[in-house]
């Protein structure tokens, strides 16, 4: 296998043995994460700095926990209490926290390509995208395999449909990119509105009708609708509207009544998703967050060269 | 008197329709004669390998100068025009204040004056403050020296003002220039929208949003028998739709820049912010239009769009990122890459930088012909030289082509038969 890259910038960086090594050194810390002591001395004396631009509870949390129960010195920045609201460039808050020589910088922007500009113009730590703009997520999906693996021993050929917001969705192009690598299919689902130019090409099947996606499914992975973005750009006319149209609720989950469901969270009940079906046995949204830690905790000591409990 | 004589370049001269091997004479900085000459001048060139043409002009250039002169300044800029090659600058009002009064283009023509390097030919506001409502004192700016108008770094956006300036514009023959594009349909955008901008999550500019307004203005240059320019055009429909205009018999042209027909949307691929300008790098499809464009004559002008920005408004993301690159030098090389690839003829790409935007403007340089001012550049058009962005004369760096070899190196630049640019003799 080859070495593991210095950053996680891209699912890209990573080879498919690379993903299929942190799926399995992730194992042993959902042990861990379930034993009474949730604690190892594994990352003692490394430094973590949780860089975030955004708000961002599930992510920030989820690498907090994993460095500190691998006993790792986490600190949390967020861009509110930050010099950025002074002003400093996105160029010196990197370069500033570099110097104060942390092993990891997990970093979230708005700004697609943000971690690639501070891995470019930092050294000596390695940078890990926590979400950049409307790029990618690699963490995420990450976790999303490993849910995935645990579930079904393996994804190789398996039919995900992506559903929601897909054009502001770092997590979808991110799976874009890992269904090339791990061998399994993308489905994605949409109004144009909510669509990216020219989806097609980057190797998914494009379907504007939930239900003629959604039979022949094993994984249902529905997207957050961002309420905070529909006062200023409405890609469609009602939540109502949008819950008729895309919604997951019980009798669409019924065409496809064995596929799993996945969410990256947080929910909006009874918009992208109804109650019942969010409810339901073959939903996998805590065990996505359950995971996520034990994921993180496997990338975290990878990139410091820790690749075994 | 002081003589010059330009001894055995090819020289090319498109107005005049001349491209002979010959020695050219120069007589207190005008042209005096060509041919096979026995009499020695004062000072003697040596053009052997090289091409003696007219000065380059390019009709696009953004300054800085007033009130952004830490990104450049009009000195800066003129040694970097004629580093290129360039005798004869166009710079557009959007400066701070800008040239939307009198005042404005005449500080900058002193100036010009004061550096003395290269000619500048200032165009004027069509809106006062670039608001794009309602229209400067275009007589007035003309007077002070302003050969043509545009709003441009920003487009003529409503209608009513889009005729109202093509209208006025044209009862005194002057052309307007737009920069096409439809902020409805770009708004927030950084790149071409389309296959990169999926793939990097990040808002596009269709082409739709230079063809709307490109659309939109034909009909109101035909229905105002105004005279209209497309600035950087990028879009092959926009193109296209120049062409159908030219047929029709309308007063319609255009100019493209280098980058518009030498990259495409790929170099953002890395997140260049070097590669961010507006017009966006668009598709294969669209670059090769260009070139078509430019085959074909609909594209009769080839400018630079020089934009310099400081490293500051460069380094950062590509959302945060200022659009625009620095062209003054890399407007020669670049374009003789359509000579290269068999695009165009020498001549053809040099009448594109001279004799075409001469005619354009009505700008009394761009020629060889006999006493006519000696601007002039002699150029070897296939020595190589590797491009460091930290040696451009501009105060700017932003280049998409740091690192790369260009073809075409500026042996000497001539401005009234003076020699304002010389190739450093290499050790």
């Amino acid at each position: 296998m080859k070495p593991f890259p210095q950053h996680l910038l891209s699912i890209t960086d990573l080879t498919r043995a690379q993903i299929n090594a942190l799926i399995d050194f992730s194992q042993p810390f959902l042990d861990l994460s379930r034993d009474d002591i949730r604690k190892a001395s594994t990352m003692r004396g490394k430094t973590v700095i949780n860089l975030f631009f955004e708000n961002s509870t599930r992510t920030r949390s989820s690498f907090e926990i994993a460095g500190k129960r691998l006993s790792a010195d986490v600190i949390n920045i967020s861009a509110s209490m930050s010099a950025v609201q002074k002003g400093e460039t996105l160029m010196d808050t990197g370069q500033t926290l570099a110097a104060m020589r942390p092993h990891v910088v997990v970093v979230r922007h708005g700004d697609s390509g943000s971690c690639h500009f501070l891995a470019k113009h930092t050294q000596g730590t390695s940078i890990v995208n926590g979400g950049d703009g409307a790029h990618e997520h690699p963490t995420q999906v990450l976790t999303d395999l490993l849910t995935l693996k645990n579930a079904w021993g393996d994804v190789k050929g398996k039919v995900i449909t992506i559903v929601g917001d897909i054009k502001h969705s770092r997590v979808a192009r991110s799976h874009l990119l890992a269904a090339k690598i791990m061998g399994y299919s993308v489905r994605v689902v949409a109004p144009k509105t909510l669509l990216p130019l020219h989806i097609e090409k980057m190797g998914c099947d494009v379907f504007h009708r939930f239900e003629d996606a959604i039979v022949g499914s094993d994984c249902i992975y529905m997207l957050r609708i961002q309420n905070e973005r529909l006062k200023t750009n409405c890609s469609f006319p009602s939540i109502r509207e949008y819950h008729e149209a895309y919604g997951l609720n019980m009798a669409r989950f019924k065409l496809a009544s064995d596929a799993l469901i996945l969410h990256p969270g947080p929910m909006n009940r009874g918009v992208e998703i109804t109650s019942d079906v969010a409810n339901h046995a073959q939903s996998q949204v805590l065990n996505q967050v359950e995971n996520g830690v034990a994921m993180r905790m496997a990338i975290l000591s990878t990139l410091c060269g820790l690749e075994a409990l | 008197m002081t003589t010059l004589c330009i001894r055995q370049g090819r020289v090319i001269d498109p107005e005049n329709h001349i491209d002979v091997i010959c020695d050219v004479w120069i007589e207190n900085g005008h042209i005096s004669h060509m041919g096979h000459i026995e009499e020695v001048a004062d000072q003697e060139i040596n053009a052997t390998h090289c091409v003696v043409c007219p000065g380059l002009i390019d009709m696009h250039v953004h300054l800085r100068e007033p009130g952004e002169e830490w990104k450049e300044d009009i000195e800066s800029a003129s040694k970097s025009a004629v580093a290129g090659g360039v005798t004869s600058m166009c710079c557009m009002p959007n400066t701070t204040p800008c040239l939307d009064h009198a005042g404005v283009v005449h500080q900058i023509l002193n100036r010009a004056k004061e550096v003395g390097l290269c000619r500048i030919f200032p165009i004027g506001a069509v809106s006062r403050q670039l608001k794009g409502k309602e229209i400067t004192e275009m007589r007035d700016l003309s007077k002070a020296g302003a050969v043509a108008f545009s709003d441009d770094g920003l487009p003529i956006w409503h209608a009513g003002t889009m005729r109202k300036a093509l209208e006025y514009a044209s009862s005194f023959g002057y052309l307007i220039i737009q920069h096409a594009e439809e902020f409805e349909l770009t708004k927030d955008g950084a790149i071409n929208e389309g296959i990169v901008s999926s793939m990097l999550g990040l808002k596009g500019m269709p082409n739709e949003g230079e063809d709307c307004m490109v659309a939109r203005d034909i009909m109101l240059t035909e229905l105002t028998g105004g005279r209209y320019h497309v600035a950087h055009i990028s879009s092959a429909r926009s193109i296209e739709m120049v062409r159908h205009a030219q047929e029709k018999g309308l007063s319609v042209s255009a100019e493209a820049a280098p980058h518009h027909f030498a990259l495409t949307e790929l170099e953002l691929l890395n997140f260049n912010t070097n590669a961010k300008m507006n017009p966006p790098l668009r598709t294969e499809a669209d670059r090769m239009a260009v070139v078509k464009g430019l085959r074909d004559g609909s594209i009769a002008v080839i400018a630079s769009d020089h934009a310099p920005h400081h490293e500051d408004d460069k380094c950062c993301t590509l959302d945060c990122a200022a659009f625009g690159i620095v062209g003054l030098e890399t407007l020669l090389p670049v374009s003789l890459e359509l000579v290269h690839q068999g695009h165009l003829s020498m001549s053809e790409v040099v009448a594109k930088l001279t004799s075409n935007p001469a005619k354009l403007l009505g700008l009394d340089v761009g020629t060889l012909g006999l006493g006519k001012k000696a601007d002039i550049v002699i150029f070897n058009p296939s020595e190589d030289w590797m491009l460091d962005s930290k040696k451009l004369r501009s105060k700017s760096k932003n280049t998409p082509w740091d690192g790369k070899i260009m073809r075409g190196t500026v042996h000497y630049t001539l401005l009234g038969g003076e020699v304002v640019y010389q190739k450093e003799v290499s050790s």
